[in-house]
């Protein structure tokens, strides 16, 4: 996952990109098998100790996830953690040095 | 090594993998609620508004959509969010024709602004609602993005 997150005039920008096939469990594979769904169902982005954003997601979102947000609050230096988890129960968390 | 030492240590390990197995449950360590199943299996607005804890929807023209007009590739169609209401909890995108309506839904905290960008797969040509709470209401915009290349396909 790729995290970056950059401050200008107290606000934090972050962009986020997740390696995720995201696959809905509609879609065939070219011998015909229904390919089961795996997709990332919810993220949370912590500043510190206090989360700035969560979602949920459904299958619709694509393949390798963007998410942007921006938060007030963020200095120059401080960690940034994401984390998701999909609905086989896996997970990954990435963190990034706000610059 | 005695037999007693030996029998403490064992227990202690698989106490300390139980404890272990327990603080990385995925749900624990996001600390959020579990996923709204329900929500994202609705079809409709409507629906979704109601899975999500609301009951009625008005439209807004304070909540925009930033989307291309057309999309090339339905796989992969690029939507930000964004309003200068004050008061945004939740932000959520919908596409209508997809097979289930609701792509994502924003939890916003005090401090966050009421901004989110992402990226959603249409399987055609639809309207793409952004729906949020403000204030405890919930509001809705909507346009339409033509898709060329629909994105649910195999």
């Amino acid at each position: 996952m790729r995290v970056r997150a950059l401050e200008q005039g107290g606000v934090t920008e972050i962009k986020v990109l997740m390696r995720h096939d995201m696959e809905t469990g509609l879609r065939k594979d070219v011998g015909g098998k229904t390919v089961p769904a795996h997709f990332i169902q919810q993220i949370s982005v912590r500043h510190k100790d206090r989360e700035v954003l969560s979602a949920q997601f459904g299958a619709s979102v694509a393949k390798d996830p963007f998410v942007g947000f921006k938060f007030k609050g963020g200095v120059k230096g401080d960690k940034v953690t994401v984390t998701w988890v999909d609905n086989l129960g896996e997970k990954r968390t990435d963190e990034a040095i706000i610059g | 090594m005695n037999q007693q030492r030996r029998d403490a240590l064992r227990i202690t390990t698989v106490l300390g993998l139980a404890v272990a197995a327990g603080l990385m449950s995925p749900r624990e360590a996001l600390a959020t609620e579990t996923w709204n199943s329900a929500a994202f299996d609705t079809k409709n607005l409507n629906d979704t508004v109601k899975a999500l804890g609301g009951s009625t929807v008005a439209v807004s023209k304070d909540i925009i959509i930033n989307a291309p007009d057309i999309a090339e590739n339905g796989a992969v169609v690029p939507v930000s969010v964004s309003t200068a209401l004050p008061g945004v909890q939740q932000i959520a995108i919908l596409v209508e024709k997809n097979p289930n309506a609701l792509a994502a839904n924003f939890s916003i905290p005090a401090g966050t602004e009421a901004y989110v960008s992402t990226r959603v797969k249409m399987a055609q040509t639809s309207n793409v609602y952004a729906l949020a709470k403000v204030d405890g209401k919930w509001l809705v915009a909507s346009r339409e993005i033509k898709v060329t290349l629909g994105g649910c396909g195999g």
